[in-house]
C-alpha cells in the first residue's frame, strides 16, 4: 500500500513522482546519444542506410520535378541524376544533402516525351540508386483554371451529379411500405459495406507505397477508427440537440446526414485517386471508368435518401446532403491533382472507411430499433436487400473493369 | 471503383496505347464545356505545350566537379612507370637497370589496397586499387626487358597480378595456389613479350568483382628499339565502369574512371602531330566496349602486336580484355568528341572532348 501522503494530496512529493521517470528517461537518452552503443557494436566504417522515397514527381515545360523524402535513419547526398541511363543536370532545393525525414526538390532540365516512360534516378555518394518510373510522360497540371476547371468537371461526373440522381428517389422511398424501406437500408448498408472493403484494400496497398517512416498501415487503421469515433461523437451530439429542440422527431434525419458525411468522406478519397492519377502521370481514366464510378455513385444518393423515409424533408436540406456527399468529390480531384501525396492519400481513405463503418452501425441501430441485429437480418427484405447492394456494386465494379 | 487502386499504385504499371486512347476518350467527354486539351478521340497529337527545357546542351552529364588531388585523369593519359611522380618519389616504386645484353631489368612495387574512389563528382565508388588508383599505374617496357613486380597486399581480401603476355604458368597469378593473401607478398618476373599494347589485372576469385572493383592496368610493351614506332603524343585509355549499386549493372563508365571528365577538361592535343592512343577495355558486366572518334579516321594496331596498321576507321569495336592501337593527327583545330558508340554507355559518363590546337599556339 502506497504511502498516504502521495496518494492524499498533491504536493511536491506527487509532482517530483509524476516526472521522476521521464527525467531519468532524458538522462538515458543523452547517455546513449554520447555512448552510441550502435556504433560500438558494429565499429568504424560500416556502410549507412540509405533510404530515399520518392514523393511528387512533376513533367513541366522546365523538365522534370521530382520531390524526394530520406526515409532512413542516415544523411542521404544525392550526388547525380540519371534520366533514362543518362546523367543529366539537376539543381536541389534545399540541398542535396537531406537529412532523416528531410525532403529535397530536384530540378531536372530533361526534355522528356509527351506520352512515352520515363525512369529517373538518383545515384547517392555512395553510389546507391533509387528509381521512380513516369509510366505515361503528360504535362503535371498546373493550378490554372483551366486544370481546375477540368478536375471540377470530373468531380461533377463522377460525385455530384450521381449523389444528386439519387436523391430523387426520395418521393419513391416515402412511399415504399415498412418492407421497402427494410430493404433499401439492408441495400444501402451492403453498398457501403462494399465500398468498406474496396476502401480496406486501397488504403493498405497506399499505406504500402508510403515512406516507412509514416508507417502507413497504422496510419490507415488508426484514421479509420479516428474517423469512427468522432462521426460517434458528432452523430450523439446532432441527436441530442435534435430531441432537445423537438422531440422524438429527427433520428431520420441525423442518420441521413452521417450517411452523407461518410459517403462525402469516402467521395474526397474517390477524388483525391482521380487527381492523383493525372498528377501522377497515370491517367489511363477512360470514358468507361467516368460512367463506372457514375453509375456506382448512384447508389450512394439512394444510402443517403433511405434513412429519410416517412420523414418531411426540405428541398434545401436535400441539396445540403446532396453536395454533402458529392462535392468533396471535386475538392478530393483538386488536392490529388495538385498537392498529391501518398500520405494524405492514406489518410483520406482511412477516414472514409472509418466514416462508413459508423454509418453502417448507425443505420443498423436505426433499422432493428436495438433489437438483434441477426434476427433483423434472417428477414426476407433485409437479407435480399444486402445481397442486392453488394451485387449492385460487384456488377457495376466488373462491368467498368 | 475497383480501378481507384490502380491510381494509387503507381507501380510499373506498362499502359497500353489503348489505355492512353481511353484517356483521350475523357478528353473528348469533358472537352465539350472546357478546353481540355488537344488530345483528341481516336487520334493522338502532341500537345501544344512542349518541354523543351534552354540550354539543354549543357544540361547533359553529371553534375559538378570531382578532386584531382588523389587522381588526375589528365596526368594519368601521359604517365607510365610512375613518370607522374617526383623523382625521389618515383625511385620508391620504379627502378631501372641496363643489363649487358643490351635490355632493362624494370622493377616496380605495386601493391593492392582499399580505398574509395570518387567516379563522378560527388559519387565514391569502394574501390580495390593497385597503389591507391584506378585503373592502377600504366607499366612500360620495350620488347627483351626483364619484368619484375614485388606485389605486396595490403588489401582485405586474397588478390594477384595476372599479366596477359608471354610467362611462365608459375607467374600467371590465377589459380588458387597463386592467390596473395593480405599482408603477404609475391613477386612477378617474365621477360616482356610481345610487344604491343597488354594489360594485367587480378585474377582471384570471385574475378568478376576483383576485376569490376577496379584491379587492372595496361601494359605497353614497345617493339624492339632498332625498330620503334614513330614519335607521337601517347595517351593512354583504359575503358572501364563501375557498378556502384552492385546488381551486376554499371551505373557510371568512363575512360579513365572519372565520368565525362574529358567533356569539362578537355585532352589538348597539336594539330598535325602524330596522336598515339593505347586503348584498353576492362569494362565489367558489358559484352563489348566501343570507342568513336569524331571528324576524322584513325589507323588501327590490333593488340598492338604489327606495325602494319589493320584498319582505318573512326570507330572500334573491343571486347572485355581487348585492346588496340589507334593512331591520328589532327587536321583542323577545334574540339572532336570521343565517345563510347554504345549512346548508352556515352551518357553514362563514357563521353569526351580533344582540343587541337595549332603547333604554335602555347
Amino acid at each position: 500500500m502506497p504511502p498516504s501522503g502521495i496518494r492524499g494530496t498533491r504536493g511536491g512529493l506527487f509532482w517530483f513522482f509524476a516526472v521522476l521517470p521521464l527525467v531519468l528517461l532524458g538522462g538515458l537518452l543523452w547517455l546513449m546519444s554520447r555512448s552510441g552503443p550502435a556504433e560500438a557494436v558494429m565499429g568504424e566504417g560500416y556502410p549507412p542506410v540509405e533510404k530515399l522515397a520518392f514523393q511528387r514527381v512533376e513533367l513541366g515545360p522546365d523538365g522534370i520535378v521530382a520531390t524526394v523524402f530520406n526515409d532512413g535513419p542516415d544523411l542521404v547526398t544525392v550526388a547525380q541524376v540519371q534520366v533514362d541511363d543518362a546523367y543529366w543536370a539537376f539543381t536541389a532545393d534545399p540541398a542535396p544533402a537531406v537529412a532523416h525525414l528531410g525532403q529535397s526538390t530536384l530540378t531536372i532540365p530533361y526534355p522528356w516525351v509527351h506520352g512515352e516512360t520515363h525512369v529517373v534516378r538518383v545515384v547517392t555518394a555512395t553510389g546507391v540508386t533509387f528509381d521512380h518510373e513516369v509510366s505515361v510522360a503528360v504535362e503535371t497540371p498546373r493550378p490554372n483554371a483551366r486544370f481546375l476547371g477540368i478536375f471540377t468537371l470530373i468531380g461533377l461526373y463522377v460525385g455530384v451529379i450521381p449523389v444528386a440522381f439519387g436523391l430523387l428517389w426520395l418521393p419513391f422511398v416515402t412511399r415504399v411500405g415498412r418492407a421497402g424501406v427494410d430493404f433499401l437500408l439492408a441495400l444501402t448498408v451492403g453498398l457501403l459495406l462494399f465500398l468498406l472493403i474496396e476502401a480496406g484494400d486501397d488504403g493498405l496497398a497506399a499505406a504500402a507505397l508510403v515512406p516507412g517512416s509514416y508507417q502507413g498501415v497504422s496510419l490507415f487503421v488508426f484514421g479509420a477508427l479516428a474517423a469512427f469515433v468522432g462521426l460517434e461523437v458528432v452523430g450523439v451530439r446532432l441527436r441530442e440537440r435534435r430531441q432537445a429542440a423537438g422531440g422524438a422527431e429527427g433520428g431520420g434525419w441525423v442518420l441521413a446526414l452521417l450517411t452523407a458525411t461518410g459517403i462525402g468522406a469516402h467521395n474526397f478519397g474517390e477524388g483525391l485517386a482521380i487527381g492523383a492519377a493525372f498528377a501522377l502521370g497515370e491517367a489511363a481514366l477512360g470514358t468507361a471508368l467516368i460512367v463506372g464510378f457514375t453509375l456506382h455513385n448512384t447508389t450512394e444518393g439512394l444510402a443517403i435518401v433511405a434513412p429519410l423515409a416517412g420523414e418531411p424533408v426540405r428541398i434545401g436540406q436535400l441539396f445540403g446532403l446532396g453536395a454533402l456527399g458529392g462535392g468533396p468529390t471535386i475538392i478530393g480531384a483538386w488536392v490529388g491533382g495538385l498537392v498529391y501525396s501518398p500520405v494524405w492519400s492514406v489518410l483520406c481513405l482511412a477516414l472514409g472507411a472509418g466514416a462508413i463503418v459508423q454509418v453502417v452501425v448507425q443505420l443498423a441501430r436505426q433499422a432493428t430499433g436495438g433489437g438483434s441485429v441477426l434476427r433483423h437480418v434472417a428477414t426476407a427484405p433485409v437479407a435480399s436487400g444486402l445481397f442486392t447492394g453488394v451485387a449492385v456494386m460487384y456488377v457495376t465494379g466488373l462491368i467498368v473493369g | 471503383m475497383a480501378q481507384i487502386r490502380n491510381h494509387l499504385v503507381p507501380k510499373n504499371r506498362p499502359w497500353s496505347r489503348r489505355a492512353w486512347l481511353r484517356l483521350a476518350g475523357l478528353g473528348s467527354l469533358t472537352g465539350g464545356v472546357a478546353a481540355v486539351s488537344q488530345v483528341t478521340a481516336g487520334e493522338q497529337r502532341p500537345p501544344a505545350v512542349a518541354s523543351m527545357p534552354d540550354h539543354l546542351g549543357s544540361a547533359m552529364g553529371p553534375v559538378g566537379r570531382v578532386s584531382t588531388e588523389l587522381f588526375d585523369p589528365t596526368r594519368f593519359l601521359r604517365a607510365w612507370n610512375f613518370s607522374n611522380l617526383a623523382a625521389d618519389e618515383r625511385a620508391r616504386f620504379y627502378r631501372e637497370t641496363p643489363r649487358s645484353n643490351g635490355t632493362m631489368l624494370r622493377e616496380y612495387e605495386i601493391f593492392a589496397v582499399d580505398r574509395e574512389v570518387e567516379i563522378a563528382p560527388g559519387v565514391f565508388f569502394p574501390a580495390w586499387t593497385y597503389n591507391g588508383q584506378v585503373p592502377g599505374p600504366t607499366i612500360r617496357a620495350t620488347a627483351g626487358d626483364q619484368l619484375r613486380i614485388n606485389f605486396v597486399n595490403q588489401g582485405s581480401h586474397p588478390h594477384t597480378l595476372h599479366f596477359h603476355g608471354w610467362h611462365s604458368p608459375d607467374m600467371d597469378g590465377s589459380l588458387p595456389a597463386h592467390q596473395v593473401l593480405p599482408d603477404e607478398r609475391f613477386v612477378y618476373e617474365f621477360e616482356a613479350d610481345p610487344f604491343g599494347l597488354h594489360l594485367y589485372h587480378c585474377h582471384a576469385n570471385p574475378l568478376k568483382r576483383h576485376i569490376h572493383k577496379g584491379l587492372y592496368g595496361a601494359v605497353i610493351i614497345d617493339p624492339p628499339s632498332e625498330t620503334p614506332r614513330p614519335p607521337a603524343d601517347e595517351l593512354v585509355m583504359v575503358l572501364n565502369a563501375f557498378d556502384t549499386n552492385f546488381d551486376a549493372e554499371n551505373e557510371v563508365y568512363a575512360a579513365n574512371t572519372v565520368a565525362s571528365f574529358y567533356m569539362q577538361e578537355p585532352i589538348r592535343v597539336k594539330v598535325g602531330q602524330l596522336v598515339r592512343i593505347y586503348v584498353v577495355n576492362l569494362t565489367e558486366f558489358d559484352l563489348v566496349n566501343s570507342m568513336h572518334l569524331h571528324g576524322m579516321f584513325f589507323d588501327v594496331f590490333r593488340t598492338g602486336t604489327t606495325m602494319v596498321p589493320s584498319e582505318s576507321t573512326d570507330t572500334i569495336m573491343l571486347c572485355q580484355g581487348e585492346r588496340a592501337i589507334l593512331e591520328t593527327t589532327f587536321r583542323y583545330p577545334g574540339e572532336f568528341m570521343f565517345h563510347a558508340h554504345q549512346s548508352e554507355f556515352a551518357e553514362l559518363g563514357w563521353m569526351g572532348l580533344f582540343r587541337a590546337e595549332d603547333q604554335h599556339a602555347t
